[in-house]
């Protein structure tokens, strides 16, 4: 589904990425650690087509087509979603409003006509009894006012709401209490299919109990140094990534 | 001939067109005199700093269009709120237009200018209303010296107008360069409420001037929102003129919505003369090309434990050039004022430019009162986070702003202008959103 070939990305003529190998079929779930400033973040967003970064060598291919050249909204369309670690505030739209636009908009980027009001109030009432979301707060302004864990479970409602083929979590679990978190996962796991793929970033082995993955890899220094099974994340939490540093610079 | 020497050279002939009532006669003789010796504003004055009228001067205006010209109903019927029932008053090139308008007299009056100006019955209104909130400078004594024709609407006490009242002032471009002066009156007596929409609209490209003065009287705890939409096209050019007197406890807001025009001025006045009275003054400014709209605003707390409300949203894109500049006076004794103005600003152009000036004169020591204005640009990250759901850049771009200007729509009070408005934003911004924020 997703292959990334030696990708390098720079923002402001500052590398970033230099030279992430990283395959991903569907149905699998992998999850990205590292320290910070790894460049976990700016693989997301690369992914997701920020304009801000700029490839400058390698490719990324999603479905066997390279998608570098597409704008973000049209990777959106094709299936890649991406669940901020800071999600944006938008006052004077409300959820609601957001969600049924993001909608209509990618059935008008495949050729399909609006959803009608009735499947779509069914939709979203589906979707956020799934992540036990109250119905008041979707008629509230996109993530103001709301708390870091409602902001997380507003990102996974979106990505109940647009059943994207990849998606990527980039530290969903940041800022969520343990019930938060729970319920989150929940959700996450309730969507994953065998036609589907999820890359979880994380810093933390925490939200890998709860949302298991087939392989773990961990970025340093804008490069995937290592991969394993969902063992290494244990390792991780429990030596740090101390040990993972010496062994690159070695 | 400069537009002034042949609007002076006018008068005379115009003077003895429209019927001599003394009082009148006099009022006009006097605006005339402030006019020739003020003549039209330049950018050498304060007020005039960044909005120049050269441009707009130029041309060889008409100065008392006088052919009758019709239209059809249908032809213009996008510019009405149609789909609600309300008076009209309407005006093609400065003439009344029976057939597209509805008055009444019944119980109150929505009528003409020129009937309150020259009928006996209206005098007394007239002697106590007429020029007595416009000032003295020199385009609203131009207005006042030419003032024949406009709307006249006074609600007697106690009355509550269910349907808004509608004043439209068509041109129709059959002169090459028209210039208006329309002449409003509106007077609300006691516990009465009022809606009214104002709005200004050419037919063709022929350049036209519209120079306009509304005077509004709320008195004690009347009533009035007024809602001025601006949406003309390139050639025309309005200075509009509006004072709002309030007495006591009375509530009078105005929200203006300049969306077009080659040149838009406002000049909004409020005076608060009594005690607990709440002024509103609101607009949404969305221009592009080379537009140009200037909101210049006062608000005079005279009277102790007062309150006035002013927020203005504007997105300027290309070569567009906006300019806001709000002056709030509050007096010795007018303890008690509070006062809030912000101006909130979008570029989304390297080109566009806007002027923003608060101007606070407080000499009052026990005052709450707040200023702010932003200039800045559309939200990258809000545009990065709506397009990766898939919103196109266009149209993330249109919620944005939509966003923006929601603050401002939401005091709308009338939920037809509210859809008109955003149908125009989503028109301008060539999106259609599907839904009503």
């Amino acid at each position: 589904m997703l292959k990334i070939n030696n990708l390098h990305a720079s923002i402001e003529d500052k590398g970033i990425l230099r030279g992430v190998n990283l395959e991903v079929k569907a149905g699998e779930v992998h999850a990205i650690m590292g320290p910070n400033g790894s460049g976990k973040s700016t693989l997301a967003a690369v992914i997701a087509g920020k304009e801000e970064y700029e490839v400058t060598e390698g490719s990324i291919l999603f479905d066997n087509e390279d998608i570098n050249e597409l704008a973000a909204e049209e990777r959106a369309h094709k299936g890649v979603f991406l669940s901020f670690q800071y999600p944006v505030e938008i006052p004077g739209v409300s959820v609601t409003n957001f969600m049924k636009t993001a909608i209509n908009e990618t059935r008008k980027a495949k050729g399909l006509e609006d959803m009608p009001a009735k499947d779509m109030l069914k939709l979203i009432r589906e979707k956020s009894e799934l992540l036990e979301i109250d119905r008041k707060f979707l008629s509230r302004s996109l993530n103001e006012g709301f708390s870091g864990g409602e902001k997380k479970r507003n990102e996974i409602f979106q990505m109940a709401m647009l059943e994207p083929k990849l998606a990527i979590l980039d530290e969903t679990d940041s800022g969520l209490d343990i019930d938060a978190l729970r319920i989150v996962a929940n959700g996450v796991n309730k969507l994953k299919s065998k036609d589907n793929a999820v890359i979880v970033i994380t810093h933390y082995q925490r939200l890998l109990e709860y949302i298991v993955p087939d392989f773990v890899h961990v970025l340093y220094n804008g490069r995937i140094v290592k991969s394993g099974g969902k063992e290494l994340a244990h390792e991780l939490e429990e030596k740090g990534y101390d040990w993972i540093k010496e062994e690159v610079n070695a | 001939m400069e537009l002034k020497e042949k609007l002076i050279a006018s008068f005379l002939a115009f003077e003895n067109e429209v019927d001599t009532d003394t009082f009148i006669h006099n009022v006009r003789n006097e605006a005339i005199k402030i006019f020739e010796e003020k003549g039209f504003p330049t950018k050498k004055e304060e007020a005039w700093k960044y909005t120049s009228l050269n441009s707009v001067l130029k041309d060889d205006y008409s100065v008392f269009p006088n052919q009758e010209n019709t239209i059809e109903y249908n032809d213009v019927k996008k510019y009405f709120i149609h789909d609600i029932d309300t008076f009209k008053v309407v005006f093609i090139d400065g003439k009344y237009s029976s057939h597209l308008s509805q008055t009444t007299h019944d119980g109150l009056d929505v009528c003409l200018m020129s009937s309150a100006l020259t009928k006996p019955k209206y005098r007394l209104i007239v002697e106590n209303y007429f020029n007595k909130a416009a000032t003295k400078d020199s385009l609203t004594s131009l207005n006042t010296a030419f003032s024949s024709e406009g709307v006249y609407i006074h609600i007697p006490k106690n009355k509550l107008v269910q349907k808004p009242i509608q004043v439209i002032y068509f041109s129709t471009g059959n002169e090459s360069a028209t210039m208006l002066q329309p002449r409003n009156l509106v007077v609300v007596d006691e516990n009465s409420h009022v809606q009214i929409i104002e709005r200004h609209q050419s037919l063709t490209d022929n350049p036209v001037l519209t120079n306009s003065v509304t005077e509004i009287f709320t008195n004690k705890r009347a009533i009035v929102d007024y809602y001025k939409i601006q949406n003309d096209n390139l050639n025309a050019t309005l200075i509009d003129n509006t004072f709002v007197k309030q007495k006591q406890e009375s509530v009078a807001s105005v929200h203006t919505f300049s969306f077009g025009g080659k040149l838009v001025r406002n000049n909004l006045n409020f005076y608060q003369t009594g005690e607990r009275i709440e002024s509103t003054l609101k607009g949404i400014t969305i221009i592009g090309d080379k537009q140009h709209v200037d909101h210049n605003t006062l608000v005079h707390h005279i009277e102790p434990n007062c309150e006035s409300h002013q927020d203005y949203k504007g997105i300027f894109g290309e070569n567009s050039t906006g300019v806001f500049n709000g002056k709030i006076i509050v007096n010795k004794e007018a303890q008690k004022t509070n006062a809030f103005q912000a101006n909130n600003n979008i570029l989304i152009s390297d080109k566009a430019t806007i002027n923003t000036k608060p101007q606070l004169e407080i000499f009052a020591d026990d005052v709450k009162c707040s200023h702010g204005c932003t200039i800045g640009q559309l939200d990258e990250s809000a545009m990065f986070y709506m397009r990766s759901r898939g919103i196109p850049e266009k149209e993330a771009k249109a919620l944005l702003m939509y966003a923006f200007s929601n603050n401002v729509l939401n005091s709308v009070k009338i939920p037809e202008i509210k859809q008109r408005i955003t149908k125009i934003i989503a028109d301008k911004l060539g999106v259609n959103l599907g839904f009503d924020l």
